[in-house]
């Protein structure tokens, strides 16, 4: 006892022999585990941590119905979605390694302390083996670094922080979602083409982390372009109001507006920007343009007109004509009556990633799961050929680079898709400087 | 110079904003001696009062177009609304374009009803309770409001624009003699400062002129005396709370298309208008008037990058520094009176 | 008995009673019944209700007993919470240093913000205090992102240099009291129940019945008269001759400080510390527990700490899934309505749930939640009382 840890598993074990000859009330009957909540009966417990309420409850939302369709396909219920196009076909649709797949919910509140409590109460009271989600990068990072502690697998929900998988990442989390520094990578040659080499770009940024990573990101692909970067500056969290902020942008000389906000923020500041007419003005001698890096359907539509021409990058949009997307989205549609948003679908892949993880692993087992997963190549899942790199457990796959549709034809109709940028264009090295600083550590199983 | 202009004028129509709901939550405080936590809540519900109305606009019938398919293949459908066919595209749409101002009238009865049940309904039992128990109830209220609101309309901000014709900028700066294209405003930021300024100068005629108006300010003065000369001062005071609730409606109403509203925008104001109302001095109407528009300009100027870059976030707690500076200045904010929520 | 009298040492006793054994209460139900969903004997969870509980015992010091509202505590919670985790980060992952600063740090910045804020009264008070905690969470959020590390959170790493202790292995060091790890548990199955017993939670249990022994004796002592004779009539207490600043001053620190000392107990059983814990919603919750408990009464604002944190973990887990669960028996015609009558109040819906208790406790038990059990008491005895009377009256005994 003195030098093992005072655990849940330890006790059990020593007890276990104790207890044996005891045909006494049923003191001490589990029975000893290899790793963290490893399952023991019929099935096996995955944890869906989203916001439910606060600023990003739709996209929580949204998340969780991904989640729950992609345990229907696991669990063979349903047309099986993206399962029938998936490259490998390690899953049979009788749960993960024979088990049913049971799963439950938990809320984030988009605050890192809510979402690890959250994240904590799944894996000790209810026995997740693995946890997923979430709609921001601090709450990613955060919950990454609790499951990694807890020995329990995490994978990311929506999270673009160049530090998810860079300064802050970790052995046992696990990203499908592109980042800050692929946004910058895929926009800029599109920006050239569309508005020349020669622009001089202003820029409002959120003022934390994200933000941060993609300003750093997008200001040194537009440099390397030709363009110039005027100023860049940095707005409270909770403004509400960018009228302050938009005002100046017109008299700085700039003639691009980039803005470096998503979610809420990204609404308001987009929808000052319009209001005050940038669009319709020239400087420079040249139409006046405003970039939003990174695009979110779901928040597109709380802009409404504002969209519209305004480029922006996604990780994946439901009007992508390729078999996966198309099975997923015919799948979600059916079920509920609306096309799934970005978040959603690297919320359904991901969880489909880690079944067949688990099933070509042959184990739960957090180290066995991240081993199976660290330089999968996989195809059907809507992106193209994708690779989970080993070096940062990033996927590394096509970008989208889209554009506010100018005559949507339905309410979700809102974007459209300009460029599929290769994979090669946005891909870097694991020491590339902007994800440099973090170590992945060891694999944790927990005890 | 026009830089100074440009951030005047953002600073004024923030400081209507705050203006406009410290106004009513300083009449509650002062009416009653209420501290409501649901005022925000009222703010937030005015906004959806404009995307209901909107919603009301659009109700339409679904006809199939066979030519085109929607995301799953099937034929898509065509939504019409029956504005457009019964009055002609014409007025139809230009009916719905003008849902928001048209808000105002929808938005009038709406919130002096709801203040009044609420009132009746909530507050009354709370006149003589501690401060804290008023807190709790109106805090829950509050969180219940939103929660219905969230239930119906979903998280997400709703877009609700403003009419066509005000949906574009002018250039303020060449209306009055400065050389153009230097200052740039929208139109619907300058008739939302309009509009406050009106609903703030009839506010107080109301207070002033009338009789009514009379009884009320001498109550908030001495309750018991009005009480005394045989005066009903409580239904006037439950008239003054759905007054309270019907400018943080309107309020609410024409900021929608400045912001799209979502459903926790209320508490996102709530804090920002006690801190306006308590700076502004408590039952001082011209206070909280005045501190609104002390503060939204100061906060705009906070937000020049001349001045960020001597003081970096300076911009994230000016509010709250300027507060602290004048509270400590003057006991009892710009314009309060004495004895009013100190114990 | 330790300076209490008969009936206080009773409380003590029966307090210490229920602490001890909150993992068995809170875990009434068999793992795999339906209501299994109600338990709440996790780790995780009881330690925060340990924790949001002495946070609120603190709170109450200054808020029962002075009147004083202050709107802006979640700050001390959040500056106890930083200094722990640099402690960890730069010293040792020894808890007791981590606390030692947090409650220092949390004092100091209170005694501060006191000074200057006791000035004024009443709601001016509330919102300079408020304006105080906004800064700072402002502030932690972007400026000072080196020393908070912003959005994220300031964590440990693994390159930290920790001088105290042995250098790090390949995974990360957990925080600990000599050497007894704080996120170690044991685990016993009785009945189909499986109760967990954390190191974290019975050390978070023995410092909040500390912290309540200290508040119980600050209730009864002359300083804690005094205060509440700032609450009753202020004006009245300075014409004695008595100066209230210094009395309030004191309360306010001592509070501060059990708010830094619950920072850092969130600290120590999980090292993160995030700039959410000093927003105004945060400072706003223990102002909700106190007042849901009931201010001004001892056990009140722990009642309160529980109910509140139990909501948001417990009820936020309820979804739609469960309630099918739950009422498949039912026939369809029955479990529809049954699932969407109920759906809205849980999972996503529990803040709504939330709110309405407020309304509810507010309007029919003025005073909170002990209020309730004021009058459960006084009615049972009402009931008692009665049956004596009948029974020497009327009835005769019938043997």
């Amino acid at each position: 006892m003195s030098s093992s840890k005072f655990t849940r598993r330890s006790v059990l074990k020593t007890s276990a022999a104790a207890g044996a000859g005891l045909a006494m009330p049923s003191f001490f009957t589990s029975m000893a585990r290899a790793y963290t909540n490893e399952p023991t009966g019929s099935t096996v417990t995955l944890g869906f941590n989203v916001p439910q309420t606060g600023p990003y409850a739709d996209e929580g939302a949204d998340e969780l119905r991904a989640y729950e369709l992609a345990v229907k396909h696991l669990n063979g219920e349903g047309d099986g979605g993206m399962l029938n196009t998936f490259s490998s076909d390690a899953l049979q649709g009788n749960g993960i390694l024979g088990k049913r797949v049971e799963y439950v919910t938990g809320d984030t509140q988009t605050r890192s302390d809510a979402a690890r409590s959250s994240a904590r109460g799944m894996i000790e009271r209810d026995g997740a083996v693995m946890i997923t989600g979430g709609s921001s990068s601090g709450v990613a990072i955060a919950v990454q670094g609790l499951c990694q502690d807890a020995g329990v697998i995490f994978m990311a929900g929506l999270t673009h922080s160049n530090d998810t998988t860079g300064k802050d990442k970790r052995a046992n989390g696990f990203r499908h979602f592109f980042n800050a520094y692929m946004s910058g990578a895929a926009l800029a040659p599109v920006l050239g083409n569309a508005y020349g080499n020669d622009r001089r770009a202003y820029h409002l940024t959120a003022d934390y982390t994200w933000g941060w990573t993609q300003e750093e990101s997008i200001v040194a692909a537009t440099e390397a372009l030709g363009w110039e970067t005027v100023e860049t500056v940095r707005t409270p969290l909770d403004a509400t109001d960018f009228s302050s902020y938009i005002a100046p942008v017109l008299n700085s000389g700039a003639d691009v507006l980039v803005l470096n906000h998503y979610g809420g923020n990204m609404v308001n500041s987009l929808t000052n920007a319009v209001e005050f007419g940038l669009r319709e003005r020239m400087a420079n001698g040249k139409q006046f343009e405003i970039v939003v890096p990174l695009y979110s359907r779901l928040m597109a539509q709380g802009a409404g007109e504002a969209v519209k021409g305004i480029f922006g990058s996604t990780n994946w949009h439901w009007s992508l004509q390729d078999e996966g997307s198309q099975a997923f989205v015919r799948s979600f549609g059916n079920e509920y009556g609306t096309p799934p948003s970005q978040a959603a679908h690297t919320c359904y892949v991901q969880t489909l990633l880690y079944a067949d993880a688990c099933q070509r692993a042959g184990t739960f087992n957090p180290c066995g799961v991240a081993e199976a997963l660290e330089g999968f190549e996989f195809d059907g899942l809507g992106n193209g050929p994708t690779l989970y790199r080993a070096e940062d457990h990033q996927c590394f796959k096509d970008v989208l680079v889209v554009r506010g549709k100018e005559n949507p034809e339905s309410e979700f109709d809102l974007l459209e898709v300009v460029e599929q940028t290769p994979v090669d264009q946005v891909m870097y090295a694991p020491d590339h400087p902007m994800f440099a600083g973090g170590d992945l550590g060891e694999c944790n199983p927990g005890d | 110079m026009d830089v100074i202009l440009l951030q005047i004028l953002n600073g004024l129509d923030k400081g209507s904003a705050y203006a406009l709901i410290a106004m009513g939550l300083t009449l509650i405080f002062g009416t009653l001696g209420v501290v409501n936590f649901a005022h925000g809540a009222l703010f937030m519900i005015g906004a959806f009062c404009a995307v209901t109305l909107n919603r009301i606009f659009n109700i339409s019938f679904t006809t199939i177009d066979e030519t085109r398919t929607d995301f799953l293949g099937n034929p898509m459908e065509v939504h019409t609304t029956y504005l457009e066919t019964w009055l002609g595209p014409d007025l139809g749409g230009a009916i719905i374009d003008w849902s928001v101002p048209l808000s105002i009238l929808f938005a009038i009865p709406i919130m002096v009803a709801i203040g009044v049940v609420m009132e009746r309904g909530l507050i009354r039992h709370f006149y003589n309770r501690p401060h804290a128990d008023q807190i709790l109830v109106t805090f829950g209220l509050a969180i219940v409001l939103q929660e219905i609101v969230k239930h119906y309309y979903g998280a997400n901000p709703i877009p609700t624009p403003a009419p066509d014709a005000f949906r574009s900028a002018i250039d303020f700066g060449a209306l009055i003699g400065l050389e153009p294209n230097a200052v740039i405003y929208p139109y619907w930021r300058l008739i939302y400062f309009c509009f406050a300024a009106v609903v703030i100068a009839a506010l107080f005629a109301f207070l002033r002129f009338t009789t009514f108006g009379m009884v009320v300010r001498a109550g908030m003065a001495d309750r018991e005396t009005v009480g005394l000369l045989g005066i009903n001062i409580d239904k006037r005071f439950t008239i003054m709370f759905g007054i309270a609730a019907a400018v943080a409606g309107l309020a609410g109403v024409m900021y929608a298309p400045i912001n799209s509203p979502n459903y926790h925008m209320g508490m996102d104001f709530l804090v920002l208008s006690f801190v306006v109302v308590v700076v502004g001095g408590m039952g001082s109407l011209t206070g909280a008037v005045a501190a609104g528009f002390l503060l939204g300009v100061l906060e705009s100027f906070a937000s020049m990058n001349a001045v960020k870059d001597i003081l970096p976030g300076i911009d994230q707690i000016i509010i709250y520094l300027v507060a602290i500076v004048i509270l400590l200045t003057r006991p009892r904010g710009l314009l309060g009176r004495k004895g009013v929520m100190e114990e | 008995m330790l300076g209490l009298n008969r009936r206080d040492t009773w409380f003590l006793l029966i307090v210490v009673a229920l602490t001890l054994l909150t993992p068995f209460l809170l875990q009434p139900f068999a793992e795999d019944s339906a209501l299994a969903q109600f338990n709440a004997g996790y780790p995780d969870l009881m330690q925060r209700i340990a924790i949001y509980g002495i946070f609120a015992m603190g709170f109450n010091i200054l808020f029962g007993l002075t009147g004083y509202l202050s709107f802006g505590h979640a700050a001390f919670l959040g500056v106890g919470s930083y200094s722990a985790v640099w402690m960890f980060k730069l010293l040792s992952m020894n808890v007791l240093p981590a606390l030692i600063l947090a409650v220092a740090i949390a004092g100091l910045m209170a005694l501060l913000i006191g000074v200057i804020s006791l000035r004024r009264s009443g709601i001016y008070f509330a919102i300079l205090t408020l304006a105080f905690a906004q800064m700072a969470y402002n502030l932690a959020y972007s400026v000072l992102t080196p020393l908070t590390n912003g959005e994220t959170g300031l964590q440990i790493t693994l390159s930290d240099p920790r001088i105290l202790d042995a250098a790090a292995t390949d995974s990360l060091p957990v925080p600990s009291l000599f050497g007894l790890e704080m996120n170690d548990a044991a685990q016993v199955e009785v009945l189909g129940r499986v109760f967990t017993f954390s190191v974290g939670y019975y050390f978070c249990a023995v410092i909040a019945i500390l912290a309540f022994y200290v508040s119980m004796r600050i209730f009864r002592s002359p300083f804690g008269l005094m205060l509440r004779a700032v609450k009753t009539n202020q004006t009245r207490m300075s014409y004695t001759g008595l100066n209230a600043r210094p009395y309030t001053l004191a309360a306010f620190v001592i509070s501060g400080m059990y708010a830094g000392l619950a920072g850092g107990l969130l600290a120590a059983m999980d090292p993160l510390a995030g700039p959410e814990r000093m927003q105004w919603t945060a400072s706003g919750e223990v102002v909700l527990m106190t007042i849901l408990g009931g201010a001004g009464t001892l056990l009140g604002p722990v009642l309160g700490a529980g109910v509140i944190k139990y909501f948001e973990n417990i009820f936020s887990k309820i979804n739609e899934n469960v309630l099918h669960e739950w009422f498949g028996a039912l026939p369809g015609w029955l479990e529809t309505p049954i699932v969407g009558l109920i759906d809205p109040f849980v999972g996503e819906g529990w803040h709504l749930t939330l709110g309405a208790l407020f309304m509810l406790v507010m309007i029919f038990l003025p005073g909170g939640l002990m209020e309730g059990g004021r009058r459960i008491a006084a009615a049972w005895r009402r009931r008692r009382a009665r049956r004596q009377d009948g029974g020497s009256g009327s009835t005769a005994p019938a043997e």
